[in-house]
């Protein structure tokens, strides 16, 4: 085995390769609970490619077979309703880890220097995992499916002067057809999940040059070196530390995983949409249109926006902004620390404020905007009749982009406390 | 025609502003009874008899294959000889001879395929449905139905359940009638009436049928079990292999977290 492999590593650098990466691979040892969540969105990331291929052996790209092939899988293919619960339980534990963490990145400074490319490269894979739940969730052909894209496709078409032009481009027809599902399905299975493998390989590439922050947000490259092991003081080798500790995350995922799976593969509504087992019929709108739970915060954005000059695009703009902001955080954050930890109460509350106006506003993103009923009376003309859960979405949005526009602000004047020498 | 993409947006968040309303005046519906632990496979049975004799003239089941209903403890010859009509193939999905373009001509909505209808609208709304149909004269088939109003299908099972009257009583105010309605303790929906006044529908036996009240209510719930069974067939199968699946990860967790445990003991 020794010599196999010093015969490989004269032609390939293989030892190198590994060592780099992982199995020399200095991270901080206190990682906490928040730093399950990268090596769990790799790990779901292998898991929908692998159960998407088998997927991909049953299903039918075709607007006349699509619905058809799906419930032939969920019946008659022996073990296709697992394959399949796995993928699309799969969806949305893949946003949920992500989200958590992304979080992880606000409260411990992950996207300070040196790690700004780093965040980048994560908002780009962020980017790409929305675009492919988006072309993925067309293939099942239901009505949630086809009218969901109908109406996200419209969103481009309110780009002025070139929108329809641009939607008909998208489509590759006036309407969503058998041309968008081919096109969606060649997007989904090769096209963007060869961007997200590329894009996490550079990620992970970016994370092992720069190294990890930890929950201290400590440097651990700029102490000393142990003289004993010759490491960094508060450094550890991922492997067999790491790999072990996440192997803990992975079975742990994997029991709540397979509770949704086996128990509840619907999740109520929010995982699999009852309006999805109606096959996809051009001609009937179906009368509440809402798109999958990850991403709600940003359709309820959409919708809060109203119209200016006759045109929705604003609306669409916010949209786009309020995904793109993420990227600006290094250059945003003036905080004299990394972690929520030293910081003070200005950015404490100030994150507070975020997460529950994306919380908030991804529930206003599943219900309709009358869900609150209306104002009467009482109130100015101007709000008299109107929907309070738009509203309370406008303010929802209007703090969800404060908390990014004023951080150079409020971060500055952070009465931050002293960052220690030693991780904690 | 091209409808401009502002407008269809526009015009997609009216719609869903409009399903809300429309949900918030929708009817209270009926529990469906709980599936039997034991008989479970009786219930389904039954329900299946019903279905090919009653829904399936009209109602495709066009996923759903004959000789699925193995899983029902029933043998190919049972199936054969009891609830094949319009195939001999055991191994042919639950397909009708109507055609859709007929159906819609003569219903005025073809009648949708029932393969997954459960999972569209759930057992309570199924069973609350089927139980809700009362006479109406000005109606075109001279049915109509309290949880969906001006159904385009007719009370197939009229002969079976007998028919039901439609009762109105009026409130003064909206609070009045939905105590009203609560206390009905079964099917009633709420609407407003001409001069701000609500009304409280229920329906009412009229003309007895074939089957007493608790009978078609039973009839119904082996109906709807049965629907619910044929909308995920794997479903049994799948939460017998989830129990499994759990202890045996309960079982690696323990002895993965002590292997992390011993291996970070040395770390301070």
């Amino acid at each position: 085995m020794q010599k196999f492999i010093a015969w490989i590593d004269d032609r390939f650098p293989l030892t190198k390769l590994w060592e780099e990466q992982w199995g020399k691979y200095v991270a901080p040892k206190n990682f906490n609970f928040w730093y399950y969540f990268g090596s769990l969105a790799a790990f779901v990331l292998v898991m929908q490619i692998v159960t998407g291929i088998f997927l991909a052996m049953t299903y039918k790209a075709d607007a006349t077979k699509a619905f058809e092939s799906i419930e032939y899988m969920m019946r008659d293919v022996s073990g296709g309703w697992f394959i399949r619960y796995m993928h699309s339980t799969g969806a949305s534990a893949f946003f949920i880890v992500v989200y958590l963490h992304m979080f992880r990145g606000l409260m411990y400074g992950s996207y300070r220097k040196p790690r700004e490319l780093l965040w980048i490269i994560g908002c780009l894979i962020y980017l790409a995992l929305m675009a492919e739940a988006f072309f993925g969730y067309l293939l099942p052909w239901g009505q949630m499916s086809y009218w969901g894209a109908q109406v996200i496709v419209n969103l481009f078409s309110t780009v002025p002067y070139v929108g329809e032009a641009l939607g008909t481009w998208i489509r590759g027809d006036y309407t969503i057809s058998d041309v968008t599902l081919n096109r969606f399905f060649a997007f989904h299975v090769a096209a963007v999940p060869l961007v997200i493998l590329i894009l996490v390989a550079v990620h992970l590439m970016a994370l092992h040059e720069v190294g990890s922050n930890n929950p201290d947000g400590i440097e651990i490259k700029k102490q000393p070196k142990d003289p004993k092991t010759g490491i960094y003081l508060d450094g550890i080798y991922s492997h067999p530390y790491y790999t072990i500790k996440d192997l803990v995350g992975v079975v742990f995922f994997l029991a709540i995983f397979f509770v949704v799976v086996f128990f509840l593969p619907d999740v109520g509504g929010y995982f699999l949409e009852s309006n999805n087992f109606i096959p996809a019929d051009p001609l009937k709108t179906p009368e509440h249109i809402a798109p999958v739970w990850y991403f709600t915060p940003y359709y309820a954005i959409l919708r809060a926006i109203p119209s200016f000059f006759a045109s929705q695009f604003w609306g669409v703009l916010a949209m786009g902004a309020s995904v793109l902001i993420f990227c600006f955080l290094p250059w945003l954050d003036r905080g004299a620390v990394k972690s929520i930890r030293y910081r003070g109460r200005l950015y404490k509350t100030w994150l507070a404020i975020f997460v529950f106006c994306f919380l908030l506003l991804g529930y206003l993103g599943t219900v309709p905007v009358t869900v609150w009923g209306q104002f009467h009376g009482g109130m100015a003309d101007v709000l008299d009749t109107q929907d309070r859960a738009t509203w309370v979405a406008r303010i929802l949005t209007l703090f969800y982009f404060l908390f990014f526009i004023l951080m150079p602000w409020y971060t500055a004047r952070d009465k931050t406390k002293p960052v220690p020498d030693r991780v904690r | 025609m091209r409808i401009r993409a502002t407008h269809f947006v526009a015009a997609l968040l009216l719609a869903a502003s409009g399903a809300a309303l429309a949900a918030e005046g929708g009817p209270r519906l009926l529990n469906a009874p709980t599936e039997p632990w034991f008989g479970r496979e009786a219930s389904l049975q039954r329900g299946a008899r019903n279905f090919v004799n009653y829904c399936l003239n009209c109602h495709s089941a066009q996923y759903m294959r004959y000789a699925r209903l193995n899983d029902l403890g029933l043998t190919d010859a049972l199936i054969k000889d009891n609830l094949m009509f319009a195939t001999d193939k055991i191994g042919s999905t639950m397909t009708v001879a109507m055609p859709a373009a007929d159906a819609k001509a003569w219903f005025g909505a073809a009648p949708p395929d029932l393969t997954v209808e459960a999972r569209v609208r759930g057992k309570d709304w199924l069973y609350s449905y089927l139980l809700a149909f009362y006479r109406d004269e000005k109606a075109a088939t001279g049915w109509n139905n309290l949880v969906f109003p001006n159904v385009a299908m007719p009370h197939v099972l009229w002969s079976v359940s007998g028919t039901q009257k439609l009762v109105e009583k009026e409130f003064e105010d909206e609070e009045k009638a939905e105590a009203a309605a609560i206390a009905a303790k079964g099917l009633a929906a709420v609407e407003p009436a001409p001069g701000g006044k609500f009304v409280v529908k229920t329906v009412a036996p009229d003309v007895p049928g074939s089957l007493s009240g608790p009978q078609y209510e039973s009839f119904v719930a082996d109906l709807v079990n049965y629907l619910d069974y044929m909308a995920e067939p794997a479903k049994q199968e799948r939460i017998n292999i989830g129990i499994i699946v759990l202890i045996f990860l309960g079982v690696l967790f323990v002895l993965v977290y002590s292997l992390k445990r011993d291996y970070w003991k040395e770390v301070h």
